[in-house]
């Protein structure tokens, strides 16, 4: 399925979850947070959701910052 | 008592002089901003010259973001960390970003910026109010970066906000406070604490800021783009302690004329 992860057209197997695509795109980091939607989806919940065609999703590391 | 049983006890008792925002007490009036810093090493030495115990971070795609070592060095020097909104430009997107954060970092502290003008960064005043009615409701301790307008700030303290931290000037600016009288009346106008964030050029401009009465300076690039950052975050260290203890101390009313410090009783006619 075709979804659009920070900003950029992703492929990724049906059926993924949020835990899934972190992850493949977590970069390592352990603070991590997810938006799905325009939603925060929180971390308890990441194993459990599933994604679907069409969504957009923003996975977001800490960095520096005024 | 002599002047030598005097001067520790006056050191010790000014060297006590906390504040405290949303219910958690600092002995340091300096916040310190990450952004700009040039190195991790670099963050840790002005962290640690600083004094600081709150530091501001921020969230960016995980692709963009600096290395997951920053919090490691963040966490070793011991200090709170502040997540902030910064390049948000409708209420939506602020507390958006604030909930995102709090489930990053595990910490329901925000510095909400809602940006109106990309030249400027000046926040805008109906978005700013508007999230921060909203954050507050959610259970969030804000920490609202505002304009030095006291009739907004006065506002926001109603709205629930832990403190108001109005700017002196732009962002990354270093112009320095541009309206000291707003930021004197803001502090009249709220019982908040109030926090001089954005503009600090130099020393002296954290000093203004005490003296004017805020509570605390916010600043990052101030000390993170000069020349020798572990050396201005002492600086400023010393000039918000400098600045402080100024205004307890009570400063001399301003004259037009000159005022003899030295008595004339007793001058010889020579």
């Amino acid at each position: 399925m075709q979804l659009t992860v920070n900003g950029s057209p992703t492929p990724l197997a049906d059926g993924a979850t949020v835990a899934d695509l972190v992850a493949e795109r977590g970069g390592g980091h352990d603070r991590v947070a997810v938006a799905l939607n325009g939603d925060v989806v929180p971390r308890s919940s990441w194993p459990a959701t599933r994604l679907s065609p069409g969504d957009t999703v923003e996975v977001l590391a800490p960095t520096a910052g005024g | 008592m002599t002047t030598s049983e005097l001067a520790p006890a006056l050191g010790q008792q000014e060297a006590a002089d906390p504040f405290s925002i949303g219910g958690e007490t600092f002995s340091s009036r300096l916040l310190l901003g990450t952004g700009g810093v040039p190195s991790l090493e670099v963050l840790e030495r002005a962290v640690r010259a600083s004094g600081t115990q709150l530091v501001t971070v921020a969230l960016r795609r995980v692709e963009a973001s600096s290395s997951a070592s920053m919090l490691e060095v963040l966490d070793r020097c011991g200090v709170r960390l502040l997540p902030n909104t910064a390049g948000c430009r409708t209420a939506r997107e602020a507390v958006l970003t604030a909930r995102l954060a709090r489930e990053a970092f595990g910490t329901s502290w925000v510095k909400l910026e809602v940006i109106g003008d990309e030249h400027t960064l000046l926040p805008d005043a109906v978005e700013l109010l508007d999230a921060a009615e909203q954050l507050v409701a959610d259970g969030f301790t804000v920490l609202p970066y505002t304009t030095d307008d006291p009739v907004l700030g006065r506002r926001l303290a109603d709205a629930g906000c832990a403190a108001v931290m109005p700017l002196g000037s732009p962002i990354g600016s270093g112009l320095g406070i541009r309206n000291p009288h707003n930021i004197a009346l803001l502090r009249e106008a709220v019982s908040v604490p109030v926090v001089l964030d954005a503009g600090i050029g130099t020393a002296s401009d954290a000093a203004l800021a005490m003296e004017l009465g805020c509570d605390a300076v916010l600043l990052a690039s101030a000390v993170t783009r000069a020349r020798d950052p572990e050396r201005m975050a002492l600086a400023m260290r010393s000039a918000v302690e400098g600045g402080r203890l100024a205004l307890r101390a009570g400063r001399i009313p301003r004259r037009v004329h000159a005022q003899a410090s030295t008595p004339m009783l007793g001058l010889p006619d020579l």
